[in-house]
């Protein structure tokens, strides 16, 4: 009886696994179409109640609603108040606050 | 060709059966190789199919909101902004929102009451979203008390959970009717925590939002557009957790690339020594070496591709549940719709195989080429 080579094991492997690799895209199509419902059911859900944010921090009032958030809203709560959620080292401010807090700064030429 | 074929075949054995020798050591290798590509690749994932899954999503959130500020804080709107309001031309829709935040002290959650605009809410019931009602254990026909900010407390019944699948917008949701909202949060008649406009014509919408911004200067008008870009750069690679994630693993990469490019062991030495005193050419030792890297590289690639996207599609991210908790006791079910970038893939392919590879063939290649007496006495 023939001995199975390492080199054919290797190779019948690798071409699973890559063939498996590959299948991840087909399996994400059906994934998608099972899925629709739910992101119709969302997208329903924000037109008529009128929502503007995904529900994925819910610690802080600055992280549930990221959009609505100011950029001293983590610092608010009295001076010196540190920002101090997890979340808020997740993530930062909407760019259109910090934009807009920086470009004075930037847009200085001459330094004092 | 078939004869270059098997040449390759009996090189890939040989590198087998070499790598078996130092069985412990490669598979290490393999392991830790594995842990970075399912690491980036489940961030990559995941943080792809989300920013996708709040596009398609939150596009039908209001066009404008507008939110009053005093002394830096959101301010409620006071009677009287939303008759003005009708009189900005273009402005084809408008409404006052009333929603806030009421802390659970019972579960130590957070939730949001909201006042739907479109639909009536019988007096003394609720609609709930199912994350709350998980943490609460309620289900329908249920009563439920808060005590108001005012020191009253207010019983409901739960008269509806919302989907399961819409977790992701609604998880700490709970539905009110406007009676009940302002009397729990003692919010006077004629007034709105904001309010939400619809333009006739969406070209006119940022002239809407400057004339708004003109005409009530302590006011601040937030754009579809800008709700949308803020869920465009969430978890972006250049900021917070992802950040510090993708440091941190191609540091290690580094490290480990490095290590291997740094130089070799006595034993990888001493068997290339051999190799090359028994008759084979530089070319065979480099051809060895890189079916090496390549079979450990593009192992190590595929395992950890596949495990990153079982973990995010099939098993909803659940190692990342904690990190994106924080201290919140509600966090939302929520299945993500595959969507995967070819070109993200294929630039984790670019950047986790190739740089491994080149790192193995370069030392090889300095000790293929020496003298095999000087390499085997080292």
């Amino acid at each position: 009886m023939p001995v199975a080579r390492l080199s054919h094991l290797a190779l019948v492997t690798l071409a699973c696994a890559a063939s498996l690799v590959a299948a991840t895209f087909a399996d994400a199509a059906w994934l998608r179409q099972q899925r629709a419902g739910g992101m119709a059911q969302m997208r329903d859900l924000v037109e008529q109640l009128q929502l503007t944010d995904l529900c994925l921090f819910t610690e802080a009032r600055y992280t549930r609603h990221l959009s609505q958030a100011d950029l001293h809203s983590a610092f608010q709560d009295h001076p010196l108040g540190l920002e101090h959620f997890p979340t808020g080292s997740l993530v930062l401010p909407p760019p259109r606050l910090t934009a807009s807090h920086e470009r004075p700064d930037r847009e200085t030429e001459v330094p004092d | 060709m078939n004869a270059r074929i098997e040449k390759q075949k009996y090189l890939i054995d040989f590198t087998l059966s070499s790598l078996a020798r130092r069985k412990a050591k490669n598979l290490g290798l393999l392991l830790v190789y594995t842990l970075i590509v399912f690491l980036l690749a489940s961030v990559m994932l995941f943080t792809h199919a989300l920013r996708q899954a709040a596009a398609e999503v939150l596009v039908g959130a209001p066009e404008v909101i507008l939110q009053r500020m005093v002394a830096g804080r959101h301010d409620l709107i006071p009677p009287g902004y939303l008759e003005r309001i009708g009189r900005i031309r273009g402005v084809q829709h408008k409404e006052g929102r009333l929603w806030g935040y009421y802390y659970d002290p019972v579960v130590k959650a957070n939730y949001t009451f909201m006042v739907p605009g479109n639909q009536d809410i019988a007096a003394g019931t609720l609609l709930v979203g199912a994350g709350m009602a998980r943490a609460r254990g309620l289900a329908v026909g249920n009563l439920i008390s808060f005590r108001s900010y005012s020191g009253k407390l207010f019983s409901f019944t739960i008269a509806r959970i919302l989907p399961h699948d819409s977790e992701l917008v609604s998880a700490d949701l709970v539905l009110i009717s406007e009676a009940d909202f302002r009397s729990f949060f003692s919010i006077a008649p004629g007034y709105f925590t904001d309010i939400a406009l619809s333009v006739a014509n969406p070209l006119e919408v940022r002239n809407v939002a400057a004339k708004l911004s003109q005409q009530f200067p302590d006011s601040r008008p937030i754009l579809r557009e800008e709700i949308l870009r803020t869920y465009e750069s969430i978890f972006n690679w250049r900021e917070g957790i992802v950040l510090a994630l993708a440091s941190l693993a191609i540091l290690a990469f580094a490290i480990f690339a490095l290590e291997k490019a740094s130089g070799l062991s006595a034993d990888e030495k001493r068997e290339i020594g051999i190799l090359k005193a028994i008759g084979w050419e530089t070319g065979d030792v480099l051809k060895m070496k890189f079916w090496e890297g390549a079979l450990v590289s593009l192992a190590a690639f595929l395992i950890g591709y596949l495990a990153a996207y079982l973990h995010v599609f099939r098993f909803s991210s659940s190692l990342f549940a904690p990190v994106l908790k924080g201290w919140a006791v509600l966090y939302p079910r929520f299945e993500l719709s595959p969507v995967i970038d070819g070109f993200q893939v294929a630039t984790l392919f670019f950047f986790t195989v190739f740089p491994y590879a080149a790192a193995t063939l370069v030392p090889i290649w300095r000790a293929a080429i020496a003298d095999p007496d000087a390499v085997m006495r080292g």
